[in-house]
């Protein structure tokens, strides 16, 4: 984790979460510090190996992240034992269906652009 | 002087930050280990893990969530500067994202209206309340944009953040069997769909697979995300 390369991914977030309060655009903050990122990569062409680190180690362990808000589900236990049966069927076989229809159409569409090292 | 007050302690620490801070990693920690003792069983995720420990713990000792967050909250807030991040790998793929273009853009596009038409549709025929239906509908897209969408419709922000997470953990467990069994065999099209029907946490499993299928998760999480923050509220201003 290189400090530098902290403050700059920080700089980032700061710059998208100000464009999105100042034109109220409905994409979240990082999600434009992202963009500006990504952006910043193509015209320096280069990745340098310092921003490689601390974006991977950020990256690593990504999961632990969403174990805080996960445990926001005890806040709402009566409702979803009210209203369990819709909710599974939204959350378990929905989900899964939208994973197979959108592999199933990548997988079609992309057939002829499939490079060897891509295949399973 | 008096022995110290068991109690006392008790309540002194769970209102320090720091309690909540080492809960969350300790929790992460055991979730961690369970996951590599059995193997790397898909069914034994680390996150579902953490939360079940966490939020057992909380609901024994009667710690309210309120107390948790002021803790867990270090953690969370480095889900921003990590979405940023995700343009190192979007960047390091840049070769095979731009090959695969009109694909991938296609690909998003019909997944994003699958995912949120499933959560709808199926929670509508399971005959959900309409408060359930409005905070189900952006389940697939990754946390905050989701909470702003449910917010704009009239739903429960923080009851979306939930489905949001089932969401996740319920693609990064089952996703990947699923994909053996339509028998996906481009890393490609098995990052996209975790990115698009399960945001972060399946973006997060993709990468833990193979790195061209974490990039394109990564991208499709992102590109999802935008498309139903503009779909979504559209749709429902058409036909409501």
């Amino acid at each position: 984790m290189i400090i530098r390369y902290l403050a700059l991914i920080l700089i980032c977030q700061l710059v998208g979460e100000t464009v999105q309060v100042a034109t109220d655009i409905p994409v979240p903050g990082p999600v434009i510090g992202m963009t500006i990122l990504f952006t910043g990569l193509l015209i320096k062409r280069g990745l340098p190996e310092g921003l490689n680190e601390t974006a991977g180690g950020l990256l690593r362990h990504l999961a632990l992240l969403f174990v805080p808000a996960g445990v926001g589900v005890m806040l709402h236990v009566p409702r979803l034992a009210d209203e369990w049966w819709p909710v599974f069927l939204a959350i378990v076989p929905g989900t899964l269906f939208a994973i197979a229809i959108t592999a199933l159409v990548m997988e079609r569409l992309g057939r002829s652009t499939l490079r060897d090292e891509d295949k399973v | 002087m008096n022995p110290p007050d068991l109690a006392q302690i008790w309540v002194y620490l769970a209102q320090k930050p720091l309690t909540g801070l080492t809960l969350t990693l300790c929790a992460y920690v055991v979730g961690d280990w369970l996951y590599e003792k059995s193997g790397r069983n898909p069914l034994l995720n680390p996150v579902p893990i953490a939360i079940i420990l966490i939020a057992g713990l909380l609901w024994t000792t009667g710690i309210p969530y309120k107390d948790y967050f002021e803790g867990a909250q270090f953690v969370h807030f480095l889900l921003g500067p990590a979405t940023v991040a995700l343009a190192v790998p979007l960047y390091q793929q840049l070769e095979t994202l731009k090959e695969s273009g009109p694909a991938l853009l296609i690909g998003i596009l019909v997944g994003s209206g699958t995912a949120a038409g499933c959560a709808y549709g199926f929670a509508y025929l399971g005959g959900a309340s309409v408060q359930t239906l409005l905070s189900i509908a952006p389940k697939s897209v990754t946390a905050p944009i989701a909470m702003g969408i449910s917010e704009q419709l009239g739903g429960l922000p923080s009851l979306t953040a939930v489905f949001v997470i089932l969401t996740g953990i319920t693609g990064a467990v089952l996703g990947p069997l699923v994909l053996n069994l339509t028998r996906i065999k481009d890393w490609r099209a098995r990052g996209l769909a975790m990115g698009v029907a399960a945001h972060g946490l399946g973006t997060s499993r993709a990468f833990q697979v193979n790195a061209v299928a974490g990039a394109f998760a990564g991208l499709a999480m992102g590109l999802n995300g935008l498309a139903t923050a503009i779909l979504i509220p559209l749709i429902f201003a058409v036909l409501f």
